[in-house]
């Protein structure tokens, strides 16, 4: 089966606090530490045990930049057989459905029976995967946290619905799925194996590589856009407990059993 | 201003609350907006669906064919895409069928799509100004979002107060039902419903307790969960966490709270680690007094906390720990 995964570099909230910059037009940037969106990691380890199982090649590729083939190679230390740039200025500013066109091009230049993104990135919107879809004509499944390859060109998948319940489907191949978190344990990578790949090339696609009318990408294509980011205020907020921790522990106790939780 | 649609999900003849939070969206977009509710089913659940929704619609469509029987997305989308007019704005809600729908809808009714909405900054022209949050609710931010060839819209769930309905009119006073299953057809689609496996029950039912030391990702390692558990059980109360925990496999899915796990309605809530995203937050009801303890100020868990401690839990909880144990030793002599 051949795979591709579409992954993206984001900030990685884990590792960062994020803040707005001094003009407050736009989070700070300066030292943020970045990494693969986390449930694109996960989409590409499900796609190297799809293949374990039945054969086959991963693709993971990703619209951006040169910083960006940092992630390609963390993927390809875990197995993935190419690692892709999609990388063009007309590209800059294109909003999901910019990008979900510019991937599309990029499919239809190759032969995939699979399709994956992870759910969402850092921005939480959730739409590229439901996009491309729509785009190629393809069948699209959502927050899948399981994948069976079945005989013939057919999956059974299931999706995270509400209260922990599982919906499932059989969707026909080629198909795009967006995957959710959990669906598996990501690999580890070491140094050693990023330094293995350091010096694969990457082939890098272009807007004319595609085909593609790049009025239908970029800014000026996008409907929509960010105009800023700010702190919101929301409602009072917590108390902050200011004490040494001891006092903070004490406080806690004594406002534990008031609201009748130590009996 | 464009005709508001508003897609109405329910089940078993109930409408999910979504709907009158949705006619509050359509009302905050368009003041003067009177919303259209689309429901697509089949057989008595859908008419009776379609019978409740009171006085926060002027209009329902109803989409009654036997392939929808079962809410299937891309079965839904091709009866939307041929009765919806091409300006029309469509709002649905961002949980797992919106997420589902709404992207591929968006393109095929070649309009802009805006996803996870929490408030409508205005309308300007021909854009729609909306709020929404990025990195799990750290930051907000203004979007603009060209409606002029219509859009989709999903709007997060809670994020506006239901439009009530007004008591006794639940069977329609001045409420049309239009019939709209004429127009769409056959329907089929590349993915087909199977069934659909219910949670596993898990060794201790967090729903039960009235305390709940739960933890986030501030645990970071299987090994620090035995922290929590210890606290837990010097309180009497369970352990539960948040949807990181679950996915690094430290704990089991039976003890996630949030909206894709359980829902909890505890007199205390003790978050520990816990960073405070929404659909974390969805899981936890009845307002119990909400203690976070986080060692990033920034946490969007101390927006909705009572208290908040900033610290850092694995040091904090095996003191908090201690402390417990000797306060009850001193209460049983």
């Amino acid at each position: 089966m051949e795979i591709l995964v579409c992954a993206r570099r984001v900030p990685d909230t884990s590792e960062n606090e994020i803040e707005l910059n001094r003009e407050g037009d736009d989070i700070e940037r300066d030292e943020l530490v970045y990494s693969i969106n986390e449930p694109d990691n996960y989409a590409v380890e499900e796609a190297l045990q799809i293949v374990a199982r039945v054969g086959g090649n991963v693709t993971v590729a990703t619209v951006g930049g040169e910083d960006d083939e940092e992630i390609l190679r963390r993927e390809m230390a875990m197995g993935a057989h190419h690692g892709v740039l999609i990388a063009d200025d007309a590209f800059t500013g294109s909003d999901g459905r910019g990008i979900a066109t510019i991937l599309k091009a990029f499919v239809e230049k190759g032969h995939y029976d699979l399709i994956l993104t992870g759910v969402q990135a850092e921005d939480g919107r959730a739409q590229v995967g439901g996009m491309l879809a729509a785009l190629l004509d393809y069948p699209f499944a959502s927050l899948v946290n399981s994948i069976e390859v079945l005989d013939g060109r057919k999956l059974k998948v299931s999706r995270e619905i509400e209260g922990g319940n599982k919906e499932m489907s059989e969707i026909d191949l080629p198909c795009v799925l967006s995957i959710q978190t959990g669906i598996n344990e990501p690999r580890y990578v070491g140094m050693r194996g990023i330094r293995q790949v350091a010096s694969v090339p990457i082939p890098s696609f272009s807007a004319a590589d595609l085909g593609l009318d790049t009025g239908t990408v970029g800014e000026a294509a996008a409907k929509v856009k960010r105009v800023d980011y700010f702190i919101p205020v929301l409602g009072k907020g917590a108390e902050i407990l200011r004490g040494t921790r001891e006092e903070n522990i004490d406080k806690v106790l004594e406002l534990v059993a008031a609201k009748g939780g130590l009996k | 201003m464009a005709r508001i649609f508003a897609y109405i999900v329910h089940k078993g003849g109930v409408v999910d609350d979504s709907a009158f939070e949705l006619a509050a969206a359509a009302r905050k977009i368009d003041p003067a907006a009177s919303p259209t509710a689309i429901l697509t089913g089949w057989g008595a659940d859908l008419d009776a669906a379609c019978n409740t929704l009171g006085a926060s619609y002027a209009e329902t469509w109803k989409i009654a064919n036997e392939a929808l029987a079962y809410p299937n997305a891309e079965l839904v989308r091709k009866a939307l895409v041929k009765v919806l007019p091409s300006n029309g704005i469509v709002l649905l809600p961002h949980q797992h069928f919106g997420i589902d729908l709404a992207p591929g809808l968006s393109i095929k009714m070649d309009s802009a799509f805006v996803s996870d909405v929490l408030d409508i900054a205005g309308v300007e022209g021909a854009d729609l100004k909306v709020v929404r949050q990025e990195f799990g609710g750290q930051v907000s931010a203004h979007v603009h979002c060209d409606i002029s060839s219509g859009a989709v819209v999903t709007i997060r769930p809670g994020a506006f107060k239901a439009v009530e309905i007004t008591p006794g009119t639940s069977l329609v006073v001045n409420q049309s039902v239009v019939d709209k299953s004429n127009e769409v057809g056959a329907l089929a689609a590349g993915r087909r419903y199977l069934e659909t496996v219910v949670a596993e029950a898990g060794d201790v039912d967090i729903t039960k307790y009235n305390v709940l030391v739960s933890i986030g990702r501030g645990i970071q390692e299987k090994d620090n969960v035995a922290i929590a558990q210890e606290l837990a059980d010097a309180m009497g109360a369970a352990v539960s966490c948040s949807r990181p925990v679950v996915d690094a496999k430290w704990m089991e899915k039976s003890r996630q709270v949030g909206s894709s796990g359980k829902t909890v309605k505890p007199k205390v809530y003790l978050a520990c680690g816990i960073s405070g995203s929404f659909q974390h937050l969805a899981g936890i009801k009845g307002s119990p007094f909400l203690i976070a303890i986080n060692k990033n100020p920034k946490a969007p868990i101390f927006q909705v906390a009572d208290v908040g401690i900033v610290d850092d839990i694995l040091e904090f909880l095996p003191e908090l720990t201690s402390k417990v144990r000797e306060m009850r030793s001193v209460a049983a002599k």
